[in-house]
């Protein structure tokens, strides 16, 4: 059975001036959310997107544009607690700095 | 920084030398930590401006006497570890903990290049997480295989979290293809990444800065052995996420451990008012409690499409009201044989409270959720869930403290 989420939410935007019809939108998108049609990227399935930001970040002309974030209530709530911005950091406690 | 400080200048023809797997002799006597190259240096040594020590830094950090590293193979780089495609007893214990949350965030490996069966200088690459979990469920898919695998620093987080974060990304895999020293090891300049680690890598970039193509694989890992019989092409339905019964099953034991602490406070406060309770509060009200819990963090999300509805917390209000429901019903209704009116409402008005906050936090652990969708969901589902529970509170504390 197929999961469906919110509909008209999510902030998915392409620019068909500037697609090329590369498809790399289509290779990433884990949610089917684009087809190719008549040498362009067209968005079959806007619903379906879940904001991950793969296709806006692969697309090498720059046609897609989308606000990633995390699809998780909890890091939201601590988002709104701690006022940072909400990210996957569950049970972070983890400090190993980060090189470079 | 600038990205192609680290480590290496890509010497690659030094020599295309002959490569062989070396069996490790069992129990080799001390000096097991970090055996290969000169030093002990862990491997937090890097940006190493100077070139000279550089060289001397190991591709990967390994413990010979860990289990699952069955050899190693000579490259041009160095010794690089060669691992088994057939998990341990230690290795399914291991995925066992970590779903009930235990050691979860320390469960990794050391990034750097791992060999499957006897790689040479042409075969594939696959990269992946250093999470113990990934690393495994990748690995045990190789049979027969012989691949590379560079495992990139994801501080032990899962493919598909770490590119959310932006550690599974351009920057990392950059700097580790140079760290790795890729370049002397394979003689091609292709890397086949995970599907799901593309939120955060930018593929034109990492051909911008390394020269390597990156082609996105598949979605799962069981899929990787077709992808790459089939000259790299991925079917449509190795393309999308699924959210299975089994997959989220799998995940319920960790929503369980979530809501520990907050447990534990709610039965602190109601062993405090127990002691001037009327009525104190007791073994009925703990199951109440655990009932909607688990309407919450394992009936929903395993129900989860066949509910009816999209937001998680309305799913989870309905399997929650179910539950207040059924228990009414099972201490025959309200009335002089069952409970009290206080005690039923209130039971009405919070349980399903109960469920559809720990439905809502499932959220976070699916796989399709968007950061807009669930923001519009809070938006209601919070409001409506404090304008039950504070009356149903008062329904049930009234119910225990007065006498009426």
């Amino acid at each position: 059975m197929r999961h469906r989420y919110l509909k008209n939410v999510a902030t998915l935007k392409l620019d068909e001036e500037k697609c090329k019809g590369c498809g790399k939108c289509i290779e990433v998108c884990p949610h089917k959310v684009f087809a190719l049609r008549a040498d362009k990227a067209e968005i079959m399935d806007r619903d379906g997107c879940m904001e991950c930001g793969a296709c806006a970040g692969n697309c090498p002309f720059g046609a897609l544009e989308v606000k990633p974030g995390v699809g998780c209530a909890a890091a939201i709530i601590m988002g709104w607690l701690t006022g940072s911005e909400p990210s996957c950091d569950c049970s972070s406690g983890d400090s190993s700095s980060g090189c470079c | 920084m600038e990205n192609k400080s680290c480590c290496t200048s890509g010497n690659a023809r030094l020599n295309t030398g002959d490569r062989k797997s070396v069996k490790i002799r069992p129990r080799l006597k001390a000096a097991n930590k970090n055996c290969t190259g000169v030093s002990g240096q862990k491997d937090n040594t890097c940006c190493c401006g100077g070139s000279d020590n550089c060289s001397s830094e190991p591709v990967t950090n390994y413990d010979r006497n860990i289990p699952w590293i069955t050899g190693e193979i000579e490259t041009a780089a160095g010794k690089i570890p060669q691992v088994a495609t057939r998990l341990l007893r230690s290795d399914i214990l291991g995925a066992w903990k970590v779903r009930w949350g235990i050691g979860r965030m320390n469960y990794k490996i050391n990034p750097g290049v791992y060999a499957v069966g006897i790689p040479d200088r042409a075969s594939p690459v696959l990269v992946t997480a250093n999470y113990k979990l990934t690393f495994d469920a990748l690995r045990k898919e190789l049979s027969g295989m012989n691949v590379w695998i560079l495992v990139l620093d994801t501080k032990g987080i899962n493919v598909w979290c770490a590119a959310g974060k932006g550690t599974f990304g351009t920057r990392e895999l950059v700097n580790r293809i140079s760290r790795a020293r890729l370049r002397e090891i394979v003689e091609h300049k292709t890397l086949i990444l995970p599907q799901l680690g593309a939120p955060g890598v930018s593929a034109h970039e990492v051909t911008k800065q390394t020269g390597f193509k990156v082609v996105y694989g598949t979605v799962r890992a069981k899929d990787i052995r077709s992808f790459i019989n089939s000259e790299m092409k991925a079917t449509e339905e190795m393309r999308q996420v699924r959210f299975t019964v089994y997959d989220r099953l799998v995940l319920t034991p960790m929503e369980l451990v979530g809501t520990f602490k907050i447990s534990m406070l709610i039965f602190g406060i109601l062993f405090l008012i127990n002691l001037v309770a009327r009525k104190p509060f007791g073994v009925m009200d703990f199951c109440a409690y655990a009932g909607a819990v688990a309407a919450g963090c394992v009936i929903t999300p395993i129900l989860l499409p066949w509910i009816p509805g999209r937001a998680f917390a309305w799913k989870g209000w309905q399997a929650g009201l179910l539950w207040a429901i059924a228990l009414n019903f099972l201490n025959g209704w309200i009335g002089p044989e069952g409970l009290s009116l206080l005690r039923g409402v209130g039971y009405l008005l919070v349980l399903p409270s109960i469920s559809a906050y720990y439905a809502m936090n499932f959220t976070g652990s699916s796989t399709y959720t968007s950061f807009s969708g669930v923001l519009k969901e809070m938006r209601l589902a919070i409001p409506a869930i404090i304008l039950s529970l504070i009356p149903g509170i008062g329904l049930l504390l009234a119910d225990s403290l007065i006498r009426f």
